[in-house]
């Protein structure tokens, strides 16, 4: 795997930032979901986005991956401004996203589901399916090997032949992962990888994404596994009400005031 | 070989042909809804809009009628699939964002504007009396009907297998793929950087082009047209035969063509058989409520049809 393989040394200096948003905001009517959001992330680098249900984390996902375009503000991917640019134009750019609720195709095998993420694949245009088959199936055969090597990877390649149906929760996003992973991606946001998932598949998810972000993938996760964000992240953002309340060192943001005010209220005069 | 045989088989291969014709328009259909989740309600006016095309296109001039070109049979032929996929493909770019039940409401809207105009547009389609003395391929065996039978069959059951052959190609294959992800869940397959807008146009082009192709095949061995042909049962006809026989298969679409063709003439014959002349257009719905008890039938205990998708989509991952 190129994320694994071919890693980015690490430099002094701060690095140009992968993935930006600068003063993002999205309305929906008179609710203000993301207020003003700035944001940044560099390669290598894990970066956890917490906050209590409803402070807006999951819209700025929406926001940054290209399925909402947002009310204001700019998202830059690799220095290029694409807020105005589709999900599937941004995963070309080299933004990957997995889903809160992993959504697997369940019909078809895990295999297929991961080979799915492959980007440029002339095997997924019409014409060369019927006037160039000799080059389709070269694709196909590199795209197999590779979707093997990442399920290996991921640990699934027992599983490559069930449909996606069969898998556990966790599996399912380990699944997310590796598709993702397929198209390549300089940064990866996923929603909440450890939702749901068995303690021994967690620490999987955990060790892979480590090994991930040490190959140069930046990674920006939504998590409420307060565990997981300080075993990973190098940083913290946390939102509230739509806003970045604070940033810091996972132990940092923890122990602000203001975030356990925002996660359980303010105390009882 | 005796008379009686030879009837018997002049109808097994007119039969043959029938459901063939059926068959592909069904091809057609699966793309779209089995491959793709495109719910098209509006069969029979894409399978309208081909047979009048190439019918026009090869038919001698009649007074008072546009078309009589008389151009040869494959031109026709083509013309007709062309015709299906630009159809298709502008009905499509303009519906092809609804969701699936405005989709349905919509193509039935274009099958009665084509029903309306094959019925009113006398200059072009002939109206109720629709187009006759249209060119058949082996006009010159119709003095010798079992010949003339068995020819067309063959003839239509190549054309088949070539459609067969090439969906088949389509289906296994990446493209088909990202087809049956969009199908499922299309936001992850936008998240996978599938433009579901694109693939969902393309499905609906090239299944209208099939269907297309069916229109052009029945009416060049029937040698007639009309509106009658096309009726809304056409529609429910082929989307039996689709749920029957597996959504998803083509061998199942075909398999489902047979059957469904089958219980079709099987209830001609017996109603044909228990009831007076005088009751035989009554008695015509019963066969529309059997195919509708086999659908309730296949619904409720294989769902997924006679034969249903396979897990694994391409064909190169078969070792």
């Amino acid at each position: 795997m190129k994320a694994a393989t071919d890693p980015v040394p690490p430099t002094a200096a701060a690095p140009a930032p992968i993935l930006e948003a600068i003063r993002v905001s999205r309305r929906f009517g008179g609710l203000v979901a993301v207020d003003e959001v700035s944001l940044s992330i560099a390669a290598g680098e894990v970066v956890g986005l917490i906050g209590p249900n409803g402070a807006g984390k999951s819209t700025l996902f929406d926001v940054l991956a290209g399925e909402r375009q947002p009310s204001a503000g700019q998202v830059l991917l690799r220095g290029r401004r694409v807020e105005r640019e589709p999900a599937e134009a941004r995963l070309a750019g080299g933004l990957g996203r997995t889903f809160q609720i992993p959504r697997p195709f369940g019909a078809l095998s895990v295999l297929e589901n991961v080979m799915l993420g492959a980007a440029h694949h002339p095997g997924e245009r019409l014409w060369p399916n019927l006037f160039a088959p000799t080059r389709v199936a070269a694709a196909e055969r590199a795209a197999r090997a590779r979707a093997l090597e990442i399920l290996a990877f991921l640990g699934l390649e027992a599983l490559a032949k069930e449909p996606a149906r069969v898998l556990s929760g966790g599996q399912r996003k380990l699944l997310e992962l590796a598709r993702v992973l397929m198209a390549e991606p300089a940064v990866v946001l996923l929603d909440e990888p450890a939702a749901g998932v068995h303690p021994t598949l967690m620490q999987t998810i955990v060790e892979r994404l480590a090994t991930l972000a040490r190959g140069g993938l930046a990674v920006l996760l939504i998590e409420h596994h307060l565990g997981l964000i300080a075993e990973l992240c190098a940083r913290a953002v946390v939102m509230a009400e739509g806003r970045v309340l604070c940033v810091g060192t996972p132990a940092a943001v923890l122990a602000d005031a203001r975030v356990a005010e925002a996660y359980v209220g303010r105390p009882a005069a | 070989m005796s008379g009686a045989w030879t009837g018997w088989l002049a109808y097994a291969a007119s039969f043959g042909v029938m459901v063939l014709i059926q068959g592909v328009a069904c091809l057609g259909l699966n793309l779209q809804w089995g491959q793709t989740g495109l719910f098209n309600v509006g069969v029979a006016g894409f399978v309208a809009v081909g047979a009048y095309t190439s019918a026009l296109l090869t038919s001698a001039a009649v007074d008072g009628r546009l078309g009589g070109y008389e151009l040869p049979l494959v031109i026709g032929v083509v013309a007709a699939m062309a015709a299906g996929g630009l159809v298709s493909a502008a009905v499509g770019a303009l519906t092809l964002r609804l969701r699936s039940d405005y989709l349905a409401i919509a193509t039935f809207g274009i099958a009665v504007v084509v029903d309306l105009v094959a019925r009113n547009a006398a200059g072009l389609t002939g109206g109720t009396l629709g187009i006759s003395f249209i060119p058949r391929p082996f006009e010159a065996l119709a003095e010798r009907p079992l010949t003339f039978a068995l020819a067309t069959f063959a003839l239509v059951a190549a054309v088949t297998l070539l459609a067969y052959l090439l969906l088949e190609r389509l289906v296994a294959s990446p493209w088909g793929r990202v087809l049956r992800a969009i199908r499922e869940d299309e936001r992850a397959a936008a998240s996978l950087g599938k433009s579901a807008a694109s693939y969902r146009l393309q499905a609906f082009t090239v299944g209208g082009a099939l269907m297309g192709l069916a229109g052009a095949l029945q009416a060049h061995t029937l040698g007639f047209i009309s509106p009658e042909n096309f009726a809304a049962a056409v529609t429910f006809q082929v989307w039996a035969m689709l749920v029957v026989g597996g959504t998803g298969n083509n061998r199942g679409v075909l398999l489902g063509a047979l059957l469904v063709s089958a219980l079709w003439s099987a209830t001609g014959l017996a109603t044909a058989a228990a009831f007076p002349p005088e009751e035989q257009a009554r008695a015509a719905a019963l066969r529309i409520v059997a195919i509708g008890v086999l659908l309730s039938a296949t619904i409720l205990w294989r769902p997924r049809g006679l034969l249903g998708e396979r897990t694994a989509v391409s064909r190169h991952l078969d070792d």
